[in-house]
């Protein structure tokens, strides 16, 4: 199955893909309308940075995905190979957050549940907005 | 065609019909379960009892799930003995099994206390039913007497709180959380809790009940509309040992969650689990593990050896907004931090130059690094000390690390 993957000797560290993964999923028209007043919507793609080395970060549909199994709710579930959540049925236990080798459920003060990437399946944008909006081609969805 | 047989309906029974399916689509399943419902998430009790999860979201797998599984389910139905190849009904009944899985949790403690039977609204805190019978006596302003500052007792009293109950909690043990907190993240979420409105009487006991009142041993004495007892928990193992089963503190199973018993295994907060953290056998009364314990099992029953290994004591659990994770082991050295204007609190553990436990309280961003460093066995060298002590993320791991996990290079 194609998955979202990291080059990290080309990531630049602008951090676009994150603006472009919270304004995709935070239910807005466009980035302007997902960022006014004030509001800062989640991404959930994360860009880790040091001196020498830079990537991006998000959830790795795991073939055994230990958040789901641990979800104490059912909220997370496999489909297609895709985990996503339905927020639904999330109560903000973080028992995912605790399961996730990776770091990669992002919590956050505003919202009581939490995001996760769900390569774009929920909204209408075709393949996931963080490859697509990546100007140095260092996160890639293909099949590997 | 095989068939399996289940006792219990929660999570470990649910992994089991998840391991069953993935491996067998066309045995015969059965499903049996003392309570009347559609599975329901055990932890979930708390937060439908404080109105914040519906009736309609407190199930725990989809409404089709036994459909979609091709599962039998027998409710309100009671298994009162294992052995022969049967399953024996409290009706009378037998139900016939190639391949019996025991999953029949644990149920609430109560210690004998003088002048209990007076009291005639008292309450434990572990089943659906449990809830819908302490919400139909609490309003606002409903004074509750909560004995026993567990994950439980403590629970119960969040959910309380926002039905705006006048709460007092007294637990023997000087301090709140025991089984997941130290000493110094107990007392922040105690001043946490406290500052609610909630009240904590600790280091103490009920010494004599009355209808509506209890004398403590430190002289105080409660008044109360309704008492909750919530001091512990106690495994169903009754049907193991008394088909001649081995049992300890609970029902003991090897790896592949097999009971001493030939075809049957048992699996969740009914058995004994192997904690590779602190190197020692104990009951893990936790969700996760009991589904991935069932899986294994289901896997076992239906023909697929499988093994489950790397279980560790580990929780995720808020309590008034405060959130806590905790895993693994806090015997070794202890590296901690603390900031208590904004209430939070790490606490990671190191021994034998391996991540054994942490706890970390406010601040939980990424906890799942620290899990699986403590799981997966991950030696210290191996990672940057100082971004694992102050930001947990990938970049504290090598490049082949990422490269397998992030790139997709094997």
């Amino acid at each position: 199955m194609k998955k979202v993957y990291v080059n990290e000797e080309w990531c630049l560290a602008c951090h676009l893909c994150e603006y472009y993964c919270a304004a995709a999923n935070s239910g807005a028209e466009n980035m302007i309308k997902a960022f006014a007043n004030g509001k800062k919507p989640i991404s959930a793609i994360q860009v880790e940075e040091s001196d020498s080395i830079n990537f991006a970060v998000q959830c790795r549909h795991c073939p055994v995905p230990l958040c789901v199994k641990s979800c104490i709710t059912g909220a997370l579930s496999v489909k297609d190979g895709v985990v996503s959540c339905d927020e639904s049925r999330c109560v903000g236990c973080y028992t995912c957050v605790l399961a996730c080798p990776y770091g990669c459920i992002v919590t956050s003060e505003q919202s009581k549940v939490i995001r996760k990437c769900d390569l774009c399946t929920k909204n209408n944008n075709g393949d996931p907005v963080c490859v697509k909006g990546c100007p140095n081609r260092a996160i890639v969805f293909e099949e590997r | 065609m095989k068939k399996y047989v289940i006792i219990g309906n929660s999570a470990a029974a649910i992994g089991a019909v998840q391991g069953i399916r993935s491996v067998d689509t066309e045995g015969m399943i059965t499903v049996i379960s003392d309570e009347p419902y559609h599975t329901y998430s055990r932890p979930l009790i708390s937060y439908w009892l404080e109105g914040k999860v519906t009736d309609e979201k407190i199930y725990y797998r989809e409404p089709d799930f036994y459909e979609k599984n091709n599962v039998m389910t027998m409710f309100g139905t009671r298994a009162v003995a294992i052995g022969g190849g049967y399953v024996t009904l409290a009706n009378g009944g037998k139900v016939q099994y190639d391949k019996l899985l025991v999953a029949t949790g644990s149920k609430p403690f109560v210690p004998p206390m003088a002048g209990l039977e007076d009291v005639k609204d008292k309450f434990t805190f572990m089943t659906w039913d449990s809830a819908k019978a302490i919400k139909e006596k609490v309003t606002s302003g409903t004074k509750v007497l909560i004995i026993g500052a567990g994950l439980i007792g403590l629970k119960c009293a969040e959910a309380l709180y926002h039905l705006e109950a006048d709460i007092t909690v007294v637990d023997l043990a000087d301090r709140i959380l025991p089984s997941i907190l130290d000493v110094r993240a107990g007392q922040i979420m105690q001043k946490h809790i406290e500052s609610k409105g909630t009240k904590f009487i600790l280091g103490t006991s009920v010494e004599q009940f009355s209808e509506h009142s209890a004398k403590l041993t430190n002289g105080d004495t409660v008044d109360f509309d309704i008492v909750v007892i919530a001091v512990g928990v106690r495994p169903n193992t009754e049907l193991v040992s008394e088909a001649g089963g081995k049992v300890e503190k609970g029902i003991i199973t090897d790896l592949t969650q097999k009971t001493t018993i030939p075809d049957v295994y048992a699996a969740g907060d009914c058995t004994v689990s192997y904690d590779s953290s602190s190197d020692t056998q104990k009951i893990l009364a936790l969700l996760p593990n009991a589904f991935m314990q069932g899986e294994v099992a289901g896997k076992n029953m239906a023909g697929e050896e499988t093994v489950y290994l790397n279980a560790i004591p580990m929780n995720a659990i808020g309590f008034y907004g405060l959130h806590i994770i905790t895993a693994g082991s806090y015997d070794g050295q202890a590296d901690v931090t603390e900031n208590e204007e904004k209430e939070q609190y790490k606490k990671l553990v190191f021994k034998d130059g391996l991540l054994k436990g942490y706890i970390l309280m406010g601040d939980v961003a990424r906890a799942g690094i620290y899990t699986s460093m403590i799981r997966e066995r991950i030696p210290l060298e191996d990672v940057d000390i100082e971004l694992l002590r102050t930001r947990p993320q990938m970049m504290m791991f090598g490049k082949a690390r990422r490269d397998e996990k992030l790139a997709g290079k094997m």
